[in-house]
């Protein structure tokens, strides 16, 4: 009866993955490094050599970790699979990744929820990339149209000497309900950390995003790009925060809200911080209505108002 | 084809646009030469239908419809594109999706033809956006690649030069050509009179009124020996009573 049960949930919420983009087949290669968690279930673990997946269940979710062995070059990116299928549901995931010194992994990560009508999805997670170490990280969310879901995605990152750091967060199918975003990264000498956030908010979808970088080591760089679309009664806050802390460290902060309907609210706030003579960080922060040339430059090529609107939208927010 | 009558503008009581009348044939490209300020793209603008510019008076006729009331969309169904002065970025557009919609029933063949004609390698071009990582002079060569694409019947191209580096030009020009060949009739917008090399005919502007229209090497010279030293450029027409 168990076996059947997890057998269920399993095919439920690949066939979910399937839905919103996700590769089926990744999950069912062996030579791909996967992990499937339902509510607090580990549906499936995969391991390859070089990498160590390993997953406790709790309460109300699993403790995991992920490990990337010392100059392992991971050739096939790493597929994570969460999601809750019920309408009700609290998931909290707990989430460790160290990348040991030179390896370099890629991992993609989808989290569904197509039914959410009351859901809580939790991340706290510890990333440590050491030395010359590469972490390419990319999340995408599927919520579902009820708007019935929190997301409260936290991370530390520390970033070793010549670290790369690559986090692409994107929220766009389906609606966001409340989102309380907050990552915060340390970078050390020469390391780059850049972060890519995109969220597309309707309804009454409320969207809270913190981002931090704090550039401590010489010649360190960063970027933080968020992208949000409101429309309906959405409402959004967006701080990108970048400190320079350290000669000739280069931190970006650029952030673009686009409001498309009359009730819909946007705020950013750029924090930029200099501390150290040599540092240099600068910000570009531009909310507002969707440009009127854009969508005539749509219109003259045929498209009637509302196509050339979602195609602006739909390419801000690819 | 487009019979501009007696079209008038005025913008904040300033008369912008003054009874100005203008006919493009069939297959023909119509140069619109005129020093800047004079009212060009206020011109391309109200044919077009964009930037809010309603005329206050006179009538665009397109193929024996006045098109005045149409909006952007309409007239585009119509068969009437603008290729802008400075084209608009678009972030997460690629070349590729933007010249697709230009060319609804267009394959990837065909998309890339059109990158081959106004010069530019398809390889080097498909997947990068239509956004400020492009050149001024790239995004006005895609810009005309898309309207090669749409093949419109009627297609205003307002200074296709102006900022163009002196590789880049031939492969406009040479551009703008294979668009007349392939069907379309051309509006070509600029204040350089060498390129009215390629245009059947030639209309100067002159504060806000077409002033002179003729054969391209005669006009143009026209233009030159007079348009130059003209002290009427961006003198409102209804302040000058000498024009």
């Amino acid at each position: 009866m168990i076996d059947y049960l997890v057998e269920k949930e399993y095919r439920g919420l690949v066939d979910a993955y399937e839905r919103v983009g996700g590769d089926r087949s990744a999950l069912l290669n062996n030579d791909v490094a996967s992990l499937v968690v339902h509510e607090n279930k580990i549906l499936s673990a995969s391991e390859i050599e070089g990498v160590k997946l390993t997953g406790e269940s709790q309460e109300h979710g699993i403790m995991a970790g992920l490990l990337i062995e010392e100059d392992c070059k991971v050739s096939r990116p790493i597929h994570l699979c969460f999601g809750i299928l019920p309408q009700e549901g609290l998931q909290e995931i707990g989430l460790r990744v160290d990348v040991r010194r030179g390896a370099e992994v890629k991992v993609i990560a989808h989290c569904i929820f197509p039914n959410a009508v009351h859901i809580i999805h939790k991340m706290d997670a510890v990333i440590n990339i050491e030395d010359n170490a590469s972490f390419s990280y990319k999340e995408t969310h599927y919520h579902g149209e009820s708007g019935g879901i929190e997301v409260i995605p936290k991370a530390k990152v520390t970033l070793g000497e010549k670290a790369l750091y690559e986090n692409t967060f994107s929220l766009v199918e389906g609606c966001v309900g409340k989102l309380d975003f907050d990552f915060e990264v340390s970078s050390a000498a020469r390391s780059v950390a850049e972060m890519i956030l995109k969220v597309y908010g309707k309804k009454d979808d409320v969207i809270k995003i913190a981002e931090r970088v704090n550039l401590n080591g010489d010649g360190a760089r960063s970027l933080i790009k968020t992208r949000v679309v409101l429309r309906d009664r959405a409402r959004a806050e967006v701080i990108g925060e970048t400190y320079g802390n350290a000669p000739y460290a280069r931190g970006h902060v650029d952030c673009i809200e686009l409001i498309n309907g009359e009730e819909a609210i946007g705020k950013a706030i750029p924090i930029v911080l200099v501390r150290n003579e040599k540092a240099k960080v600068t910000h570009e922060a531009a909310i507002g209505s969707i440009d009127r040339r854009q969508v005539e430059t749509l219109m003259a090529r045929g498209l009637d108002e509302n196509e050339a609107v979602d195609v602006i939208v739909r390419g801000i927010l690819r | 084809m487009l019979t501009v009558e007696n079209l008038q503008l005025r913008l904040n009581g300033k008369l912008v646009i003054d009874d100005l009348t203008l006919q493009v044939n069939d297959g023909e490209i119509l140069g619109v030469l005129g020093e800047n300020g004079t009212g060009k793209t206020t011109v391309a603008y109200l044919i077009m239908g964009v930037n809010n510019y309603k005329p206050t008076g006179g009538r665009v006729i397109f193929e024996g419809e006045d098109i005045a009331d149409l909006s952007v969309s309409q007239r585009a169904k119509k068969g009437i594109s603008l290729a802008w002065q400075e084209p608009a970025r678009i972030e997460g557009l690629r070349v590729r999706d933007y010249l697709k919609l230009s060319g609804s029933n267009f394959g990837i063949e065909q998309i890339e033809r059109c990158l081959l004609m106004v010069g530019m390698e398809p390889s080097q071009y498909l997947d990068r956006d239509v956004d400020n990582t492009l050149s001024g002079g790239e995004r006005k060569r895609i810009e005309l690649a898309s309207i090669l694409a749409m093949r419109p019947k009627l297609a205003i191209l307002d200074e296709p030069d102006s900022g163009i580096d002196i590789v880049s030009l031939p492969l406009i020009l040479n551009g703008i050509v294979e668009l007349n060949k392939q069907g379309s009739s051309v509006v070509l917008i600029t204040h350089n009179e060498k390129v009215m090399e390629i245009v059947h005919r030639v209309s100067v502007m002159c504060a806000g009124k077409v002033v002179r229209t003729g054969v391209p090497a005669e006009t143009s010279q026209w233009f030159k020996d007079n348009c130059r030293t003209c002290l009427h450029i961006n003198v409102p027409a209804d302040k000058d009573k000498s024009i």
